[in-house]
């Protein structure tokens, strides 16, 4: 790097900041103006039903921004800073949409996060009308990147990806072991993506072999899980599939230890506590072994290390809100660093090409096709002796499946 | 195994009791202060919510187990439903029934978001030594800690109703409940009596939530899952019977366990709805309740 | 039925309709259109629970299905979306019909009333949640396609005046109701149902009538806010909040008034925005102070805004009980 900015040698940069404050000071007053600080929109539903995942992703966000601004800002802006605006979506499609409004009237670059897809669908519409690039944190739905919205983009999996690879990694995992298990069950939330999850696996397995015992959907939340462990144990598949919210994985992992109910795996799509770090902790016997396809970092990466400990020692859960969110805004930036400019049709274009590499997801290059990030994948996690190792696909896995569980 | 065998469908009646029997507990706190105060409590399930966490912090806390807590937090919530009725409600509704509705909505509203404030949005789960200790029946396995909650919610059922029938506070809340103008001509503190009510729901509340804790979970917003139902439960029994509510809980119970069974968890929740729906039209003083 | 009667609904939307060409900020035009939805919403529930005195907790039931029936029409059918817009109303009437003939038939009153038709909510909810029809847990979702003739608006502006062209109708059908015969009925069997029955009236009839009117103005919200998110699912149109604010409005702004609903939705999203004023960045601070402000506004309003207002006038006696004997 000789060149610095326009005009001035690598020396001469280095003379002035000798100088101390006088450099900025000296600077042209037009790259002073440059160097305001961009105003990003972080969008969580931090109260009402979703508040423990808004919660979860504004850390992530918080965490990105505090690591860009550290390290100098957006370079191609003269080293501006990004400034969080936060706006509470209240767990709504109303309360996202008038936080949208207002980030508008606040003048952000772009929005990240939403979580729910009743939220991201209704924000990033609002968001729309503005030219607001809207970056989808979570919210699966497929329908979100149908609707031919310019400004919306989802760097993580949606629910088609997330199915597909979760079916394709429980063939593979099964035949691997020379194909011992053969019905399923399968238990899931009843909203959209659990209900979406369900429909796909019983369109896909049958096919390939697998015999679906019964499909039992759930409401969130449910006092009691005792019956669905009840069929379990009166129906006794090799297979569970789980796929619901953190407190309803919870009371059935409960619920099958109590009942001593022992399927031969446990394989969750989207479960919602089977990669959470608290639920290991908390419940190590009933999470030992329990199998989950779901959003995770490249456990390889060193720098997905540092952000976990770095959550951690704030006294954090380390969750898929928190990397998403904190892959997303890094995307954002390096969005910004190539538009050089908070200008929302040349950062919605900047994004749209973009081949971002320096996440910490298991993705390889972003790149984009009708807002879908196309090398997003959901991951194969297991728990082993209270860590969670990812298992599959080879090139990310940082331990051995054990599957089928071994007899107790 | 069928699914619709005998032996699954007695399980079932029997997960259904011991859910039903906590849900009665919750459903009997409201439906003594509605019989009272004829107001429809919106801040049951905010005042639940804090009961879970009480008896939570008073286990990581205090290392109390939620058994043996639940006596002290009854009396410290009995205290609050009291001061909430006389100090709050009261003042604030001037005798309104659409003002208290408010009232009890704005307390819930309260309660909810500083938990949320305080504790954020965490889940917690209390795992005590002896929550996968269970009780073999041949048919099946039966957690003691949900055994416990069954046994625990006949008892104070039981305790409150004697409270109701054998001690003098116990008769002027039921001399209030009939007839308010009466009760105070003969010199009872109606106020007072109301206040004593909303302390006795309150405190349901804080046993419930010990008897609870151990199979379930606490987070800000928990309470909000038992409030539909304890309202069906209220309505039910005839709101204002104790016996009433506990019948209508067990009966609750019972019936969301089958129609989860036959329907799916999902769709299993139209039986509660269906069933309340039907009683109502054909018997609207509930099942158990005196003719209105 | 004099002109007078409705001069000064007619003012206060003159009044109202101008605001678009002075504020200019989307925020605060959002912000309105959805306090108007909601103040729809409410002017529908008070028919029934303000003049008629009948609680209803599951106004949900009526909201949602003009909400899905708009929706639905529209993606599975392709019915233009104004017309669905009007079937969604008369289905949601029809919904309202049913469930009061099955209710009202068998003399529900008072909480029983309220706590049935919560449940017949409810219903509905976990029926809209479990079937294909209305997308089961996916929900419908509308396709963005900004033309008018969509009922899709590119400016605030356009879906905030029709709103309030709702709400301004919704009033006048109030106004009506409070000035004929029916209404006078309608107060009699809230007031005293067997007093009102000894005089000849018929307490069911009146309150189909009114629970039918009531549902097809709630259904309309509903309607409304499909084409203004353009998504749905069985939690957003049959959920319990709708139910709560629908009732909140009337009793905040006045029971049985023909500004109460609209009164009230102001004064509860205003105290909302400023509470989240007031609250600060702290999650949760914000939604208890509002509780806070909620429990003040009670304690020093018993009567709700209209009776604040009330007092600066001389109070005019009450219709109905001009005309209850006529």
């Amino acid at each position: 790097m000789t060149k610095v900015l326009p005009g001035l040698t690598r020396r001469s940069v280095l003379k002035t900041t000798a100088l101390g404050g006088v450099a900025t000071l000296a600077l042209p007053g037009y790259l002073r103006a440059q160097g305001a600080p961009i105003k990003v929109g972080i969008l969580q539903p931090v109260t009402g039903a979703l508040s423990y995942s808004g919660q979860q992703g504004r850390l992530g966000a918080e965490a990105a921004i505090q690591e860009i601004n550290a390290a100098g800002g957006i370079k191609s802006m003269g080293g501006a800073k990004l400034e969080m605006v936060f706006g509470d979506a209240r767990s709504t499609p109303d309360g996202g949409t008038q936080e949208v409004e207002r980030m508008n009237g606040e003048g952000v670059v772009a929005i990240v996060g939403g979580f729910g897809s009743s939220i991201c669908l209704a924000a990033s519409q609002a968001a729309a009308r503005y030219d607001i690039p809207y970056l989808v944190d979570v919210g699966v739905a497929e329908t979100i990147t149908a609707r031919g919205l310019k400004n919306t983009f989802r760097f993580t999996a949606g629910l088609n990806q997330v199915v597909e690879k979760g079916i394709a990694n429980l063939i593979a995992l099964n035949e691997s072991a020379g194909s011992p298990l053969k019905t399923v069950m399968i238990v899931h939330e009843d909203s959209l993506f659990g209900s979406g999850m369900a429909k796909a696996l019983n369109d896909a397995l049958p096919g390939k072999g697998y015999q679906i015992l019964s499909t039992i959907p759930h409401p969130t939340p449910i006092r009691d899980f005792n019956n669905v462990v009840l069929q379990i144990r009166a129906q006794n598949p090799d297979i569970i599939i789980p796929s619901n919210y953190y407190n309803e994985y919870v009371l059935l992992a409960r619920a099958m230890v109590q009942q001593r109910a022992r399927p031969k795996a446990i394989y969750s799509i989207l479960g919602g506590a089977a990669s959470s770090p608290r639920f290991v902790k908390e419940f190590p016997d009933a999470a030992n072994l329990v199998i989950d396809c779901n959003h995770w970092i490249n456990a390889k990466n060193p720098r997905a290390e540092a952000l976990k400990t770095k959550i951690e020692s704030g006294g954090n859960f380390f969750t898929y809100e928190v990397f998403n969110n904190y892959s997303n805004v890094l995307l954002l930036a390096d969005a910004l660093e190539r538009a050089g400019s908070a200008d929302r049709g040349k950062l919605i274009e900047a994004i749209a090409a973009s081949t971002f590499e320096g996440h910490i997801m298991p993705y390889g290059p972003t790149k984009f096709v009708n807002g879908q990030n196309q090398g997003a994948q959901p991951v194969v996690t297991q728990v082993q002796g209270g860590e969670i190792k990812v298992v599959r696909p080879e090139e990310f896995a940082n331990a051995k499946a054990v599957f089928p569980f071994p007899p107790a | 195994m069928s699914l619709l065998s005998p032996e699954i469908l007695l399980v079932a009646v029997l997960n259904g009791v011991m859910v039903g029997a906590l849900y009665a507990l919750v459903a009997v706190g409201l439906t003594l202060i509605y019989g009272v105060l004829h107001i429809i409590n919106f801040a049951h399930g905010a005042l639940l919510t804090l009961a879970l966490f009480a008896v939570y912090l008073a286990h990581s806390q205090l290392g109390l187990d939620p058994y043996l807590a639940a006596a002290p937090l009854a009396v410290l919530f009995f205290g609050l439903g009291y001061a909430l009725q006389r100090w709050i409600i009261t003042p604030a509704s001037h005798g309104e029934d659409r003002n208290i509705l408010l009232v009890t909505l704005g307390l819930a509203i309260i309660i909810q978001n500083l938990l949320l404030y305080l504790f954020r949005s965490d889940t917690r789960t209390i795992d005590l030594p002896y929550a996968s200790d269970v009780v073999d029946l041949q048919i099946t396995f039966v957690a003691m800690s949900r055994l416990i909650g069954l046994v625990g919610s006949l008892v104070v059922a039981a305790l409150l109703w004697l409270f109701l029938t054998r001690t003098d506070t116990g008769r002027a809340v039921r001399a209030v409940a009939k007839e308010r103008m009466g009760a105070a001509l003969q010199g009872i503190d109606v106020d007072h009596i109301y206040a004593v009510t909303f302390g006795l729901g309150t405190a349901c509340l804080a046993v419930a939530a010990a008897l609870l804790i151990p199979n379930f979970y606490v987070n800000p917003r928990v309470g909000e899952a038992f409030v539909l139902i304890a309202f069906t439960i209220v309505v039910l029994g005839g709101m204002g019977s104790v016996p009433g509510a506990l019948l209508g809980g067990l009966l609750i119970g019972v019936v969301e366990s089958l129609g989860g069974l036959l329907l799916g968890e999902s769709l299993g929740q139209l039986g509660i709805f269906l069933i309340f729906i039907l009683v109502l039209m054909f018997r609207p003083q509930g099942l158990f309740g005196a003719k209105a | 039925m004099k002109i007078r009667d409705y001069t000064l609904i007619v003012a206060v939307a003159a009044a109202l309709a101008l605001v678009p060409l002075v504020v200019t900020s989307s925020t605060v035009l959002n912000f309105l259109v959805f306090t108007l939805l909601i103040a729809l919403a409410a002017q529908g529930w008070n028919i029934l629970g303000g003049y008629g005195g009948q609680f209803s907790f599951g106004h949900a039931a009526f909201f949602g299905t003009g909400a899905y029936a708009t929706a639905i029409l529209q993606t599975r059918y392709g019915v233009n979306a104004w017309a669905g817009f009007a079937i969604g109303i008369a289905l949601g009437a029809l919904v309202g019909w049913i469930i009061g003939f099955l209710t009202f038939r068998t003399g529900l009153k008072g909480s029983y009333f309220a706590l049935v038709t919560l449940a017949f909510a409810e219903v509905l909810r976990v029926l809209a949640n479990s079937f294909a029809l209305t997308g089961g847990g996916a929900g419908v979702l509308i396709e963005l396609d900004v033309r008018p003739e969509n009922f899709q608006f590119a400016s605030r502006a356009i879906f905030y005046w029709i709103a309030l062209a709702l709400v301004i109708v919704a009033m006048l059908i109030s106004r009506r109701v409070e000035t004929t015969r029916f209404g006078a009925q309608l107060a009699a069997v809230r007031e005293n149902e067997a007093a009102a029955q000894a005089l000849g009236v018929d307490p069911f009839w009146v309150k189909m009538h009114a629970i039918t009117l009531s549902a097809g103005i709630t259904a309309a919200a509903g309607a409304f806010y499909a084409q203004y998110f353009l998504f749905l699912d069985s939690g957003i149109a049959y959920g319990a909040w709708i139910s709560v604010e629908a009732l909140l409005a009337p009793i905040i702004g006045g029971l049985g008034t023909v500004f109460g609903p609209l009164l009230g939705a102001l004064v509860l999203h205003g105290l909302g925005e400023l509470a989240k004023y007031l609250g600060g960045a702290a999650t949760g601070i914000n939604l208890a102070v509002y509780g806070a402000l909620l429990i003040l506004a009670v304690a020093f309003l018993p009567n709700g805004v209209a009776g604040l207002l009330g007092r600066f006038r001389k109070p005019a006696p009450l219709p109905e009980a001009r005309r209850a004997e006529g």
